[in-house]
């Protein structure tokens, strides 16, 4: 079984249709990119994902669990997690407590516990900044941990929102076009990152616009275009299909020399 | 020189309780966006619910149940009146709040009457007094300090140290963020209400010996909170303690300047001149939101 199934998901806003019946199927263990151009509906379909949005349409499925309807919240307790193309961090807390706040779904201390202090949430909360700083040295960053997040270049903000990402302990973590703004340098450090993270088991669906990044690491490729899915395949396939290459990438060497 | 620090410790004093409410405001207004006009009735009502119930049972137990009580009540608001709200403004919560304050005072009236009430001393009596620099003091005005002092203090080391406390200042830096690392975003805005309501009955108690506990006490507090939170700066709790215990002071001096009948004067008038002249307040940053924008 796949650990996340998209079903006939559709999605109108008003009388824009942004997602037109679209189905697909993240496999365990993959890296798999969604490409396609400007409006083709890719952030739609991650925030129907995540929960921040209600499809008018159709069923998502994390892991056999159908999660269309849930809370954020709730899909986040099922392992999926997220980054934004904006990067949404808290940015008047430190880059540690950043990561800190992305542990909460694994911290055991109830609101009483916290309330007084009690030493069992003092033994944890030491627990959780060790957790946090290993998350943070696994992006490189730990030597920013105690850093206003809010003051980063942008390139760490994203490494910020990733080791928070990873914090969570998904097994589906969501990237929303991971390398932009990043140079060809930390672009080649994200390669390696993202592969690390996949080697460890955590599956990546992620939208991105780089294609020497998508055809480089990516197992599985979907193209969106208008709301539909045009094409699905790994890298060789889609680089090649004539659909892609005349709807999204518009000439053959676009797809070649990319 | 006496004179002026009898003045200084009246001004810390109701100052400390203006902090107190000063954070209540920020508490909720950090978690929901909402300015909690309610926010002197927790106050009002910490101090009736401890008066009654101190006629039976020990003063400090009293305290403590009537803390949890009103706790309770302040999540019970949140979820009756607010959970099923959210897509609606801020500005129709605002005046929710209003229309609550209004309503708690009402039952308050018929519950307790309009008779001036207060606890007992909590050490001494009323005319018990510690010399402090010269000054005379009761001491109960130590009680009050004390508690203000341990409250803002446990506040910070909950706000950095402790998985809700993070929480909390994450769904308020932001929400959606928040929501989707696994923070049930509305039960921390429940958790909000009632951190700020049970905090609001425990300035309550404390300063019923001194101040009395009247129906009608909480519009004036919450007015005066506000103000300080305004003066120090709407969304950070510690601020709020400076802006707190500026207005008390500030209160406290006038009376050797104005007529002591128009000492409330002052506190409207650092409200005002904030809204105009300084909306972020004394330590805010004119980025973040602003009164205006409300």
């Amino acid at each position: 079984m796949a650990l996340l199934e998209a079903e006939n998901v559709r999605q109108c806003f008003g009388g824009l249709v942004a997602l037109n019946g679209v189905s697909f199927e993240v496999r365990r263990g993959q890296i798999m990119a969604i490409i396609g151009p400007n409006g083709a509906g890719k952030t739609t379909l991650f925030n129907i994902v995540c929960g921040l949005i209600n499809p008018t349409d159709g069923v998502v499925r994390m892991d056999g669990k159908v999660i269309t309807g849930l809370k954020p919240f709730q899909i986040a307790a099922l392992g999926v997690s997220r980054t934004f193309q904006n990067v949404s961090l808290f940015p008047h807390m430190t880059v540690l407590e950043n990561v800190l706040v992305g542990r909460h779904l694994h911290g055991r201390a109830g609101l009483i516990g916290c309330a007084l202090r009690l030493p069992t949430q003092r033994r944890e909360e030491k627990a959780m900044v060790e957790q946090a700083s290993r998350f943070l040295e696994e992006v490189g960053l730990a030597e920013k941990a105690q850093h206003s997040a809010g003051g980063l270049s942008l390139g760490q903000r994203r490494l910020v929102e990733l080791a928070r990402a990873l914090g969570t302990e998904p097994r589906l973590l969501l990237l929303d076009e991971p390398a932009s703004g990043l140079n060809t340098k930390e672009t080649d450090n994200l390669a390696k990152t993202l592969r690390r993270i996949r080697d460890r088991g955590i599956t990546l669906l992620m939208v991105e616009h780089d294609m020497s990044l998508v055809m480089d690491i990516a197992d599985e490729i979907l193209v969106l275009d208008f709301g539909v899915k045009i094409a699905e395949g790994p890298p060789a396939q889609v680089r090649s299909d004539p659909k892609v290459i005349a709807v999204y990438l518009g000439e053959k060497e676009n797809v070649a020399s990319g | 020189m006496v004179q002026a620090l009898q003045y200084f410790f009246s001004g810390i004093t109701v100052g400390s309780v203006y902090a107190i409410v000063a954070i209540g405001f920020n508490i909720i207004y950090s978690a929901t966006g909402v300015l909690n006009f309610a926010q002197g009735e927790f106050v009002m009502l910490g101090g009736m619910v401890a008066i009654t119930l101190a006629s039976f049972l020990p003063v400090p137990v009293a305290v403590a149940v009537a803390v949890a009580i009103v706790t309770l009540f302040g999540c019970g608001l949140e979820l009756v009146f607010f959970r099923r709200l959210r897509s609606h403004s801020i500005l129709h919560m605002i005046i929710i709040t209003i229309g609550l304050s209004i309503v708690i005072q009402e039952l308050a009236l018929h519950v307790w009457d309009e008779k001036v009430r207060s606890l007992p001393y909590f050490t001494g009596n009323e005319a018990s007094s510690v010399k402090l620099l010269g000054a005379a003091l009761s001491p109960q005005v130590i009680w009050v300090l004390g508690t203000a002092a341990i409250v803002v203090a446990l506040l910070q080391l909950f706000y950095k140290r402790t998985l809700y406390g993070r929480a909390m200042r994450a769904c308020s830096s932001n929400p959606e963020a928040a929501m989707l690392v696994g923070i049930n975003t509305g039960n921390m805005r429940t958790a909000a209400f009632g951190l700020s309501a049970g905090l609001g009955a425990l300035a309550g108690c404390v300063i019923s010996p001194i101040s009395m506990t009247h129906y009608e006490m909480g519009p004036g507090l919450a007015i005066k909170g506000f103000a300080a939170a305004v003066l120090g700066g709407l969304g950070n709790p510690m601020a709020a303690v400076v802006g707190g215990l500026m207005v008390g002071l500030i209160e406290a001096f006038s009376v050797s300047v104005i007529p002591s009948a128009f000492k409330d004067v002052a506190a409207f008038a650092i409200l005002l001149a904030m809204l105009f002249l300084r909306p972020h307040g004394l330590f805010g940053r004119p980025s973040g939101v602003s009164v205006r924008e409300v």
